[in-house]
């Protein structure tokens, strides 16, 4: 009598979405390639060396997206940490590419050129292994995930939610960002690490490299969309919801919140880790700036920019803003930062549910269905019911219970 | 000066002979200044010795006479010392007018060394001086150089002094010289005598007693060897000390800014649960506000420039009020109840006014001047210095503090914004503007961030992402202290700032401040609502 | 299998994970492995809840001033005082959303309420339905109450749950007796006051709980509404315990059962409503306003 689990998970998406995800799968695995590789660079449809590691780049910022959303939109928790994630990921597999340098760096020396600037003798004891593949192809997804899972046991341990969550993971990011810039942590320090050579012996600046890594990126992010889909429509996925919109409620009726917050959390690091070792290649260099906790806010504007809580949203988000980010930046780089402020500000004033949530709008307006009055998914509002008339029921009741936390101490005073 | 030439020897005897018996007269002793008429060695001896027996007495004349040197009026003519003034020709010791022609006079030559033995000759005159500023003064001169020869005006100056100060600073000299010395119970006293001392200078004086010189010590009296390792033992102590009372003071002055910097989001997250992310751009516009305000003055008021500082705090804190108000009314206040929104957008508006601030002044940073009543510090034992403009930032913190605490406790505004902050829907019903309430208090918490700004304009430079800097810790600092708590946030600033401090001194900066976030984080999962943890049934909801 | 017995082990290896302080986190682990050996709910004295010389305070306010109660098996029990008597502390404290400063709480004859987490009392048995109603306003009516399931509530297991028929026809049998199958696929948060109490409560029985905690549940209800409920109460009597904390007279009355009146922390009187109502003491603090 129970649907078989393969059946589930064709049904978590509907029709429209596996169609739209096979075309996705089409273009990327062979319209790029066939695009870059096979026409000649005069032909309209040719994709320059530049444009498919724009592209990659932008797929690798998309599976954060739906990390993001995966953590914001369906458990509530905004993290501004995320970009912390995404750089581990990207340093764990950047320390494999600085050991496949090999002697080809400017010093000609076995070590990374910086540990030959610093003058050091030998790897540090946590460089061990980074020169097998394997390894390094571990630490991109264990690292991020470590960290995520310690970090995020004691914060959802003690109940740390909402705003202040997010103030700690911006602290946090913080915190590793000045770290790596130290030139003793044993990172590049500041200039971080560039000038690779190579993947498993093959160049990373031939073409069919630089297509292969873009392909990785598709799929990453194919897969990263089924499994959030699933995700987010298993009973998993609605218990996160529900402890989005009464974590208390949750607990008493016997979930504990801890563990399925700690769940999704690590998880969507782990992704970004995965993200950020295919974005390091592509990019040819990851430094400490990626940490910034200003990174970090701006995966959550691209969430919120595409709609949260609906996975393609976060798709959306990261594409239009990234892509916008790059013509700006090449054409009118003074503005750029007026606008992603703006949007930041515009978006959130005006379009909550992002750009999905304006199209939903719209097409329920064009059907001209009587205004289904879908509940936007709020996550941290908890509606405010009116205190009940009713004689006999406290007519504070339901203030107090909605009240500021300080409220606490005056009720403690009077109840 | 450790050989003392015959001719000098002279020259002392018979000055100490004129000393002795000479009665107390305004004139110089002719054979005082005779020296002068000598070699170049025997001159330099005779401007020290007019210092050293000037301060006796006729440490006017001597003064006259070291006077006239300077000026280069000072001769030799005929065998004799002497001063012209204009066309006449006087005897140096006596002043009296002497029938010489001007031209005949070979001047006294001054070149750097004469007036470096001029210098000390002055101090050691200036030891008698009735101001205790020119006594300290010419105490740290002589103290730099130090020669036996000095030895009796210490030993003067010492008996006659009361200054703590400046006995300090003479006893040292003198037992500099005394370590020298081949008695041991000279060197005895000496060793223990720089027991006092807090200069780091002095430990290595010290030290050089205990080293040894192949199998024997350089100082060959354990007597003495013990004197001068507990007198190091005592030096280290003080030097200390010292040092944790800078540490100390730098801990209170960080904790200060970032106090003026939590104060005001404290206000706004307490009234709105809004955390502000572009508080610390109100910082940055409160900065440069003092900076256009020192451009004014400098174009406009010159003579009053060092008081610009004051002038900048209303502007300041308007400024940074005005753009809290624009920021609260045209954003904020349509995203009541929606934190998560809130936060991004207020990071938005940072953008904005970062890239704002970058167009308008530049990327640059701008170095602001500090006044001159600002400027320098009291100086403590071993080179540690407590700047003035950190004291005032602290005072001014303080002063800040005691009007959020008067404005909360003691006004009506005060009372609302303490009722929204603990329960909005009810403070509505009961009649408390809300609206109002949010906008002034954001108005109130900007412009006490304005203020912070101000402070921070006068010890760090002023640049369009200043504020980024800061606000992560003091972020913390409301973490810390719990929302809406004036006084959690004042222990938490403090806090955060000694004990940042301390852990910068012991392990480096960026150690130090994973180290307190690491703190952070622990701590909070014992008070998950900061330091004045709320508790009741509500607490956690 | 015994399903009690398989809560336990859960509770206990859950008991790791989740304790606010690193000491009591090691007693706790300690107590519940003590009771995983003492097996399922013991009922043996015929006493569900045993609360003993309670006392909790929020900055030297008193809430509960050496409360003791106790709870039959199958009881239908109502809990009336003033404002601030400490009625929901009270709840707090069983459902271990407070820890009480010292007395002692326990479920049946073994388990110790003070040294689990919500979700392990959850499991062990006890419901509870707040003074507000807290449902969760993004899920259907339908997936309200399949959350609330007694099931298997581990992260591991609700990655591949899926709903078996017997699951769906309980799910349905509750939506009828709380008068929602018509609203199975709305949205709660779109139901009416009285409906959203109604669903909360047909979460309590989706769960299936020992021992009922009901604050104030038909707050906001009409009076055929309330009727009903009282109804529906009497009927769940016996088989399960409840605790039922109310204002409304009426209600209280139409339930029946005993009686006890909180006041200032503590236990002022007990008994059915009729002698409640005449206790002097009652009348001057409670009834007599």
């Amino acid at each position: 009598m129970r649907t078989p689990f393969t059946i589930r998970l064709i049904q978590s998406m509907p029709r429209t979405g596996w169609i739209a995800l096979a075309l996705f799968a089409a273009i990327t695995w062979i319209g790029v390639p066939v695009a870059h590789l096979a026409l000649p660079e005069g032909h309209p449809l040719y994709l320059s060396a530049y444009t498919v590691s724009l592209l990659g780049k932008i797929l690798c910022y998309m599976v954060v997206a739906v990390a993001m959303d995966l953590i914001w939109g369906y458990a509530g928790i905004l993290s501004l940490g995320h970009g912390l994630f995404f750089a581990l990921g990207g340093y764990a597999f950047g320390m494999y590419l600085m050991r496949q340098i090999g002697r080809d760096g400017s010093y000609q020396s076995d070590l990374p050129d910086f540990m030959v600037f610093l003058d050091w003798k030998e790897l540090p004891w946590y460089w061990a292994g980074s020169d097998s593949f394997l390894w390094s192809a571990l630490l991109v997804m264990a690292l991020p995930g470590l960290i995520a899972f310690i970090f995020g046991y004691f914060a959802f341990r003690s109940r740390i939610k909402g705003v202040y969550f997010s103030i700690i993971t911006q602290a946090l990011t913080y915190a590793a960002m000045l770290l790596f810039f130290r030139n003793e942590t044993g990172f590049g320090g500041n200039n971080g690490f560039t000038d690779f050579k190579r993947i498993l012996g093959h160049s990373i600046t031939s073409p069919e490299m630089r297509v292969t890594l873009f392909a990785l990126s598709a799929a990453l992010l194919v897969a990263c969309l089924i499994l959030g889909r699933y995700l987010v429509t298993s009973r998993f996925g609605r218990v996160l919801a529900a402890i989005r919109d009464a974590e208390s409620r949750v607990m008493f009726i016997g979930y504990n919140p801890l563990h399925y917050k700690l769940f999704m959390w690590t998880l969507s690091a782990v992704l970004c880790g995965i993200a950020g070792a295919l974005y390091v290649p592509q990019v040819g260099i990851i430094n400490p700036s990626e940490m910034s906790p200003a990174n970090s806010i701006e995966i959550a504007v691209w969430v919120a920019v595409g709609g949260r809580g609906t996975l393609v949203g976060a798709v959306l988000g990261a594409g239009i803003v990234n892509l916008a980010k790059s013509w700006f930046t090449v054409s009118f780089p003074e503005y750029w930062p007026f606008f992603l402020g703006f949007l930041f500000i515009a978006v959130t004033l005006y379009l909550p549910d992002g750009v999905v949530g304006l199209w939903r709008k719209l097409r329920t307006r064009k059907a001209e269905l009587p205004p289904a009055a879908p509940v936007s998914a709020r996550g941290a509002t908890t509606a405010t019911l009116p205190a009940d008339a009713r004689p006999g029921v406290q007519p504070d009741a339901t203030v107090m219970e909605s009240g500021a936390p300080s409220i606490a101490a005056a009720k403690g005073a009077t109840a | 000066m450790h050989r003392l030439p015959a001719l000098q020897i002279l020259l002392r005897g018979v000055l100490l002979l004129t000393l002795l018996v000479g009665p107390a007269r305004a004139a110089l002793d002719e054979g005082m200044v005779a020296g002068f008429a000598g070699d170049f060695q025997s001159r330099l001896d005779t401007i020290e010795a007019l210092g050293v027996a000037g301060g006796a007495e006729g440490g006017n004349e001597a003064r006259r006479v070291l006077d006239a040197l300077e000026a280069g009026a000072l001769g030799v003519a005929g065998g004799r010392v002497v001063i012209v003034h204009g066309d006449t020709v006087a005897a140096a010791a006596t002043g009296e007018a002497l029938d010489i022609a001007p031209a005949a006079v070979e001047p006294v030559t001054v070149n750097n060394r004469v007036r470096r033995a001029l210098a000390t000759a002055r101090a050691a005159l200036a030891l008698s001086s009735a101001d205790r500023g020119e006594r300290l003064a010419a105490a740290r001169t002589l103290a730099d150089n130090t020669g036996e020869t000095l030895l009796p005006v210490f030993e003067r100056a010492l008996a006659s002094e009361a200054d703590d100060e400046i006995r300090g600073v003479l006893g040292r000299a003198a037992a500099r010289v005394y370590l020298a010395s081949g008695d041991a119970a000279r060197r005895l006293k000496a060793a223990e005598m720089l027991g006092e001392s807090s200069d780091p200078a002095v430990k290595n004086l010290l030290a050089a007693l205990l080293a040894k010189n192949g199998n024997d010590w350089s100082e060959p009296s354990a007597e003495v060897r013990a004197a001068a390792e507990a007198s190091i033992r005592a030096i280290d102590r003080r030097v200390a000390t010292a040092e944790a009372v800078g540490t100390l003071f730098s801990g209170l002055s960080l904790g200060s800014i970032l106090l003026l910097a939590a104060l005001g989001l404290a206000i706004t997250y307490g009234v709105m649960g809004v955390i502000n992310m572009a508080h610390g751009e109100l910082l940055m516009v409160g900065a440069y506000a003092t900076f256009v305000v020192q451009g004014v003055f400098r174009n406009h008021f010159p003579a009053y420039v060092d008081w610009y500082v004051v002038a900048a705090i209303p502007v300041a804190f308007l400024s940074a009020a005005l753009v809290g108000v624009a920021m609260e009314r045209l954003v904020l206040r349509h995203l009541y109840g929606r934190p998560l929104e809130s936060l991004l957008a207020t990071w938005g508006l940072s953008l904005v006014l970062i890239q704002a601030a970058r167009v308008s002044f530049g990327p640059q940073n701008l170095e602001l001047a500090n006044p001159t009543w600002m400027s320098g510090g009291i100086e403590m034992a071993a080179g540690v210095v407590l700047p003035w403009n950190r004291i005032v930032i602290v005072g001014f913190a303080v002063f800040v503090l005691l009007l959020i605490w008067l404005m909360m406790q003691k006004t009506r505004l005060g009372m609302f914004v303490r009722a929204v902050t603990q329960n909005r829907p009810m403070a509505g019903c009961v009649g408390v503007p809300t609206a109002r309430v949010d906008t002034l208090a954001f108005a109130i918490g900007s412009g006490v961030a304005g203020l912070g700004g101000l402070a921070l304009s006068q010890i760090a430079n002023v640049g369009p992402a200043m504020g980024t800097g800061y606000i992560v810790d003091a972020f913390m600092v409301v973490v810390l202290g719990g929302v809406g708590q004036l006084a959690g946030a004042v222990w938490a600033a403090l806090g955060l700032g000694i004990v940042g401090k301390f852990l910068e001194g012991w392990a480096g900066a960026v150690i130090a401040k994973i180290l307190v976030l690491v703190f952070i984080i622990i701590f909070i999962q014992k008070r998950p609502q900061g330091i004045f943890a709320l508790k009741g049934r509500f607490a956690d909801n | 299998m015994n399903a009690v017995s398989t809560d336990l082990d859960r509770a206990a290896a859950d008991a790791f994970a989740t304790r606010e302080n690193l000491r009591e986190q090691w007693e706790g682990e300690a107590s519940t492995s003590h009771l995983v050996q003492q097996g399922e709910l013991d009922l043996s004295h015929n006493v569900i809840l045993y609360l003993d010389d309670i006392t909790v305070s929020f900055d030297g306010f008193r809430a509960l001033n050496k409360l003791s109660l106790e709870i039959d098996a199958g009881e239908l029990r109502c809990i009336i005082g003033p404002n601030g008597a400490g009625k929901t502390t009270m709840m707090d404290v069983i459902t271990g959303k407070t820890r009480p400063d010292s007395g002692k709480a326990f479920f049946g004859q073994t388990i110790d309420l003070t040294r689990l987490t919500e979700p392990q009392i959850a499991h062990a048995g006890i419901g509870r339905k707040f003074q507000k109603p807290t449902i969760f306003e993004q899920h259907t009516a339908f997936e309200n109450l399949e959350l609330a399931m007694k099931a298997d509530k581990r992260v591991r297991r609700t990655l591949f749950a899926a709903l078996f028929g017997d699951e769906r026809d309980r799910i349905s049998e509750v939506l009828r007796q709380i008068r929602l199958d018509k609203e199975a696929d709305r949205q709660a948060g779109l139901l009416s006051h009285g409906q959203k109490q109604w669903l909360e409560i047909g979460m309590l029985l989706m769960q299936e709980p020992r021992l009922l905690l009901l604050d104030e549940p038909v707050a906001g209800m009409t009076d055929d509404e309330t009727e009903r409920t009282a109804e529906l109460f009497v009927s769940l009597a016996g088989k399960h315990s409840l605790v039922v904390v109310e204002h409304d007279m009426a209600f209280v009355e139409a339930l029946g059962g005993k009686v006890t009146v909180l006041c200032e922390g503590s236990v002022l009187a007990e008994g059915d409503l009729a002698t409640v109502q005449e206790d002097p003491r009652v009348i001057e603090v409670y009834l007599g306003r």
